[in-house]
């Protein structure tokens, strides 16, 4: 297959060397190689099963959790091997933040989802401090300040969804994994969402999986085209939807197929 | 999916038979045959075999509570729960049977919880998927159908016998823990099973560990259903008389237990003792003894409901 692979200068945040995962005998990527720059947000599209979550997960060894799942080649995380014998998954993941597709707040006050992360990880500041500061910076604090202690399940999905960003951002993570952050969502919360990541690009990098090809161009910097477990395509945003140099990227976005 | 093709099995071949469709339904396409009447019917026939059968356990229930109390409310005072054990039946009180049953309860939920429990997590949350733990699985449902009686023979084979326990209250309890384990083992599996993974993996990314994450998430919203199936079982636990009456629980017992180690006896044996009496005082005595037992359950399971809607709540 034609690749075409426009490595970003500048420090590699997260960089994954000639990697493939397997689920039992099943590659879901292979052979994939790519540099995550610091403070830009990269976005993975491409059809579904192309293998886009798989590599997300990767960088924050969440595939350790599927029975089966195996892995080739290297992850480093600011030159370090995250799968180096001596590495702490759980220490990776605190690094290495993640937002799920389906807003998953814990049956808990919102104070308490949001306070959860730092309390485990032993935070000795203060917490209520974290807890607004995390709250303001998913752009939630507004509308939550005058109810802490109720319950996050009776916000709206799109509150939900940044309030599980908040969360993640409590434990003052390095790099923040969105997998499909506005899939579940309408336009509206959508809109605050991708808002809220271009925000966050100033103190964070982001990488962000998403079906939806104009979010991708909105919010990214850089896009990655996956397909069929293999990088297609990997460069500037602009330069991806404005001319891309494979034919099945450009098949892709003009939505030719998937 | 498959709805579009059956109608087009349909419309090739019947369409005289779709025109009588039309023809009453008005609007209605030719291709489907409603018969809306009969679909109603069946639905409100089939309610009605559920009430039917909600009904049997009801008013079985009623008939026995409407007779036990006809036979043992005369006999039923505070003089009847405070007292001893008499040969004499106008003097004959259940204190020590209720007694012994609260303390043979108590064991038993402290035995029988924390390793029920800790079974179930072990199975759910870190067992690996293999054929060891389908197999582990697989005698456990079964161990759940084992007749009591079998596991009071274990129970005196192995508690009172080759432990050396004794005829005890603390036989007893181990002899009923065994019993009702795997009650607790699969209601506590069911209630964390019941968690979604997402909130797992929610709690796993913030940098939790395993441990962390059963602690604070998982058992958290699991334990309704977990205290419901354990409460369950101890109510089990309480009607039990054939394992006890192996384990060595004796019908005369004129002191009350002290201690795990002190000999016991339980409600449903004092009441088997005076049922089987041919005096009809004594039957009456079984009766209020009925009564007292089936106290002893009710307040078991409020306290039941009472955790669970106070750990819902703290949910919600």
């Amino acid at each position: 297959m034609a690749t075409a692979i426009d490595v970003p200068p500048g420090q590699a945040v997260l960089e994954a060397e000639n990697l493939s995962v397997y689920y039992g005998s099943s590659a879901a990527i292979r052979n994939i190689s790519i540099r995550i720059p610091e403070n830009r947000v990269v976005a993975f599209i491409g059809p579904s099963g192309c293998g886009k979550s798989t590599l997300l997960r990767c960088f924050n060894r969440m595939n350790d959790l599927v029975p089966g799942a195996r892995i080739e080649g290297a992850v480093r995380y600011r030159g370090a091997d995250l799968y180096a014998p001596g590495v702490d998954p759980v220490e990776v993941r605190r690094r290495i933040g993640m937002v799920f597709q389906r807003p998953n707040p814990f049956p808990k006050s919102i104070y308490e989802n949001v306070a959860f992360g730092p309390r485990i990880n032993g935070y000795r500041g203060d917490l209520d401090a974290l807890v607004e500061r995390s709250l303001r910076q998913a752009a939630l604090w507004d509308e939550v300040s005058d109810r802490l202690h109720e319950s996050a399940l009776a916000l709206s999905g799109g509150q939900q969804q940044r309030l599980c960003i908040a969360r993640a951002l409590a434990v003052e993570p390095d790099v923040l994994l969105m997998d499909e952050p506005a899939s579940a969502l309408d336009p509206i919360a959508t809109q605050k969402i991708e808002d809220l990541i271009y925000e966050l690009k100033k103190s964070y990098t982001v990488i962000i999986v998403t079906h939806s090809m104009q979010q991708a161009a909105r919010v990214s910097d850089y896009t990655a085209f996956l397909y069929m477990g293999e990088l297609i395509e990997y460069g500037p945003t602009d330069l991806i939807f404005t001319n891309p140099r494979v034919e099945r990227t450009e098949a892709y976005i003009t939505g030719r197929f998937g | 999916m498959k709805r579009p093709a059956t109608g087009a099995n349909r419309g090739v071949g019947g369409v005289s038979g779709g025109a009588a469709g039309v023809g009453r339904g008005g609007a209605a396409p030719g291709n489907f045959r409603p018969r809306l009447r009969y679909r109603r019917t069946l639905g409100f026939v089939f309610a009605a075999a559920c009430f039917a059968a909600t009904l049997v356990g009801l008013i079985s229930l009623a008939v026995l509570l409407v007779d036990v109390w006809g036979d043992g409310a005369d006999a039923l005072s505070w003089r009847f729960i405070t007292s001893f054990p008499s040969r004499i039946a106008s003097r004959a009180g259940i204190l020590p049977a209720l007694v012994g049953s609260l303390w043979v309860l108590v064991l038993t939920a402290v035995f029988s919880f924390p390793i029920g429990v800790g079974t179930a997590i072990w199975l759910e949350e870190y067992a690996p998927r293999n054929r060891l733990t389908r197999l582990i699985q697989i005698n456990i449902s079964n161990l759940a159908g084992v007749p009591s009686i079998v596991y009071g023979i274990l129970g005196l084979a192995v508690f009172v016998r080759a432990v050396a326990l004794g005829r005890s209250v603390i036989s007893g309890s181990l002899t009923l823990t065994l019993l009702i384990l795997p009650v607790i083992i699969i209601a506590a599996q069911e209630a964390i099973r019941a968690v979604p993974n997402s909130i797992r993996m929610g709690a796993l990314a913030l940098g939790a560990t395993r441990w962390q994450t059963i602690r604070h998430q998982v058992l958290p919203i699991a334990m309704p259903g977990i205290l419901t199936g354990t409460i369950l079982a101890l109510s089990r636990a309480v009607g039990e008389a054939a394992p006890l009456l192996l384990v060595g629980a004796v019908a005369f017992v004129p002191f009350l237990p002290k201690s795990p180690t002190d000999s016991f006896t339980v409600l449903p044996i004092q009441i088997y003792n005076w049922i089987s009496r041919p005096q009809g005082e004594f039957h009456a005595l079984a009766a209020a003894g009925i009564i007292v037992l089936l106290v002893v359950l009710l307040v078991l399971n409020a306290a039941a409901i009472l955790l669970r809607n106070r750990y819902s709540k703290r949910l919600q």
